[in-house]
């Protein structure tokens, strides 16, 4: 045999013999294995990787400071999906065997389909504040989670700020409310509660869709919103549309005071717009800095040790710790399920039932360092969601001032649409299953 | 009625009624379309010298623009990581001359275009290897690039033209000229267009085909790095800019893949045939017409023109 076939051969031999070999060790009986779906390449990734670096610092602090959780070790695994939902299926397909406990989409068109397989492969979907609103209702979405708020809270949020800002929900009537968004799952998700609501309240309605592949390319649209001249404009962007969405209203003369976005752009979409973005708002629901002492945590286990490939500037930025607050669900869910079940290693089913029992109460999150940082939640059975307020904040410039005491969503009219848009689900999804699991005590 | 009314009436009578946003979106559509234009120049450039559609343009965009601002991010100053920029996008223009084009001399043009896609993905592994995938704000100030707009009223209402879009204009435009005038005048200009015309021919006369296409990805490599600079200051410095850059495909297949005019006026077709038709046409169609109507015009004129608008008619004997 010639030397290079010998090579060719030994080659071959490694790269099946690495293939065969699973990922998580044999150890893996006495881990807890949590999958990361993470975005730090592609179109998407100025968003996809401070979130990418919180959720997998957070859990890293936790297997270096405390051993894992209630001792067991979790094994860490990242997928990178580019927010794309063909990968983001890859993804999912290439963990389930290996039994995770949760799967994380960060992306609601990957959401959408993982909700029928969530229940099937028996793998719990938490979708933090993003993903179907409707899953909210635990009843008929089991295995689907989308705490602190639904995007349909989110926007009855916006729109109580901006009709507090007009002296009343009412005096919107006759007003012109424009809407920009991604032409995609996530951007679609609240326009039907849009349209109701300016059915209600009497209020024109125009929408501005921008497709993922003119992300950069939105003067058009911005020139369609200089001719409607609303009164008010809500974003909801993802990636690269947020900057150039500011930077975009800025050049048509927008009042950024009143210009409002779901709870996504991070420091770096205000910032890229220079001092045009100042007086920009988005909703939030935590605290956006480094002064906790779960972030000293991660720093002195994590950061300082060179145990991650966060750069450090990003720490205690807002999307950073949007996905810590990921994580810090992930490692209540199993905490909560390791109680309930009294089992170490738990499985997705266990942290299932620990997601429907969460109570994370101001005496937790002192506990875990996050007195301060966000408000308690509680999800049940039935509601798996929370509803939390949020709070509005806005770019002064330089950073993020919170200037709202929390708005409360309007349960009174999301609740019940949020019903019917569980139950059309259920008729337009044919043979969905009924809820078969039980209910614990606690939940 | 409603409809026929709201098609072919009234987008007009908007356009009498306010002149100043029919400048302004016009305006747009020209600055788009410059830019358009620039990318789809870098994919002419190559397509003429090797018969290879560079499906890596896109990315040689983003690749270049990340290294200038990368460079700049490690403490170069801005003028010398402009420099260094060129330098790398000639690094890269010989590179891929020497380990992709030379290997692959004689294959079917299927083949190298399926390499230009494996030179895609080595480029956006490459660059956030190098330099991450977090987006980057372009180095418009440090370039001195004019910022702020300049508005003046027109017809009862206003229209601004940015200053980063009149430099974007003007600096495309100098570039096309510039390209133009050194393919047309120059003795490489001549052996790009002979090696355009006959391989075999233009190497029986002398001329060094490697040579030919370390220049042509070269100039391409430029290009891409110019309208990084341009678009990247519209915006910022991430890797969706190669979706935008995708935006040439319609522009080529309008104006034609081996035709310099052809990419110039293609990208202003496109560009401000877009931006009219989602600004007067897109609210009939619910919005973000954008997105497929740069394809449909250019589809519209393939019927006519299969060709395309300058591109070489190619009569074959069967």
């Amino acid at each position: 045999m010639k030397k290079t076939s010998i090579v060719a051969v030994a080659l071959c031999a490694a790269i099946a013999a690495t293939t065969a070999m699973p990922v998580v060790p044999a150890s893996a009986q006495e881990q807890i294995y949590v999958p990361l779906f993470t975005y730090r390449t592609g179109p998407f990734s100025g968003s996809g990787i401070p979130i990418a670096e919180g959720m997998h610092d957070y859990l890293e602090m936790l297997n270096q400071r405390d051993g894992g959780i209630g001792g067991v070790k979790l094994a860490i695994e990242e997928c990178e999906t580019g927010y794309d939902t063909k990968k983001g299926i890859e993804c999912y397909e290439s963990v389930k065997n290996k039994k995770p406990v949760v799967v994380n989409p960060w992306s609601t068109g990957i959401t959408l389909p993982l909700i029928a397989r969530a229940s099937v492969d028996k793998v719990p979907v938490l979708s933090m504040a993003y993903g179907l609103s409707a899953s909210a209702v635990g009843d008929v979405f089991p295995w689907v989670f989308n705490p602190p708020a639904t995007y349909w809270d989110g926007l009855s949020m916006i729109l109580s700020y901006i009709g507090g800002k007009e002296g009343g929900l009412e005096k919107l009537k006759g007003k012109t409310l424009g809407y920009i968004y991604l032409d995609a799952g996530f951007g679609k998700e609240p326009i039907p509660l849009f349209q109701q609501f300016a059915k209600d309240y009497g209020f024109n309605l125009k929408l501005y869709p921008v497709a993922a592949t003119e992300m950069q390319n939105q003067s058009a649209q911005w020139l369609n919103v200089r001719r409607d001249r609303p009164d008010y404009m809500v974003l909801y962007g993802w990636g690269a549309l947020n900057p150039t969405a500011i930077k975009e209203a800025a050049r048509v003369n927008f009042p950024m005071d009143k210009f409002v976005s779901i709870w996504w752009p991070g420091e770096d979409d205000a910032r890229s717009a220079g001092a045009a973005a100042k007086g920009f708002k988005m909703l939030n629901w935590h605290a956006v800095g480094a002064d906790f002492p779960f972030i000293q945590d991660i720093k002195k286990h994590v950061t300082d040790k060179n145990l991650t490939q966060t750069d450090k500037t990003h720490i205690g930025a807002l999307l950073y710790n949007r996905g810590v607050y990921n994580s810090m669900l992930i490692a209540e869910a199993i905490r909560t399920a390791q109680g309930l079940t009294g089992k170490k290693a738990v499985s997705g089913e266990d942290v299932r039932r620990g997601l429907e029992s969460l109570d994370v109460s101001p005496a937790r999150l002192k506990e875990i360092g996050m007195a301060g940082f966000t408000d308690p939640l509680k999800l049940t059975c039935s509601d798996h969601n929370g509803h939390l307020p949020a709070f509005m904040q806005e770019w002064d410039g330089a950073k993020w001032v919170k200037i709202s005491d929390p708005i409360k969503p309007m349960m009174d009219k999301v609740g019940p649409l949020l019903a019917d848009a569980a139950k059309e689900y259920v008729e337009k999804n044919t043979g969905w299953p009924k809820r078969t699991e039980a209910c614990d005590k606690s939940s | 009625m409603n409809l026929l009314y709201a098609i072919f009436i009234d987008p007009f009578v908007q356009m009498g009624g306010a002149p100043d946003l029919l400048v302004q979106t016009l305006w747009e559509g020209l600055v788009a379309g410059v830019l358009y234009a620039l990318i789809a120049l870098g994919f002419v450039l190559i397509f003429k010298a090797s018969g290879v559609f560079n499906f890596a343009q896109g990315i040689m965009v983003v690749f270049a623009a990340l290294t200038l601002v990368g460079l700049h991010e490690k403490g170069v100053p801005a003028f010398l990581a402009l420099a260094m920029t060129i330098a790398v996008m000639y690094g890269l223009a010989f590179a891929v001359e020497r380990l992709m084009l030379r290997p692959l001399v004689n294959q079917p043009d299927i083949i190298l275009f399926m390499a230009t896609f494996g030179l895609t993905y080595f480029l956006i592994g490459l660059g956030e290897l190098v330099f991450g995938g977090n987006p980057k704000v372009m180095i418009a100030d440090a370039l001195f690039l004019p910022k702020g707009a300049i508005e003046f009223k027109f017809a009862g209402g206003f229209v601004s033209l940015q200053k980063i879009d009149i430099a974007a204009a003007v600096i495309a435009s100098i570039m096309v000229v510039a390209l133009a005038t050194f393919f047309q005048v120059t003795r490489i200009g001549r052996a790009l267009r002979a090696v355009a015309d006959s391989h075999k021919a233009a190497l029986s006369v002398g001329i060094s085909l490697e040579q030919i296409w370390v220049i042509v990805w070269f100039a391409a490599g430029v290009v891409a790095l110019t309208t990084g600079i341009m678009w990247g200051a519209r915006s910022e410095v991430s890797f969706s800019l190669q979706i935008v850059s995708l935006k040439a495909l319609p522009v080529l297949i309008l104006g034609g893949f081996t035709s310099i005019p052809g990419a110039i006026v293609g990208g202003l077709i496109i560009g401000i045939g877009e931006k009219i038709g989602e600004f007067y046409w897109g609210p009939l169609l619910g919005s973000g017409i954008e997105s497929w109507l740069a394809y449909f015009i250019a589809l519209v004129f393939l019927l006519f023109r299969p060709q395309g608008l300058f591109g070489e008619k190619i009569i074959e004997r069967i």
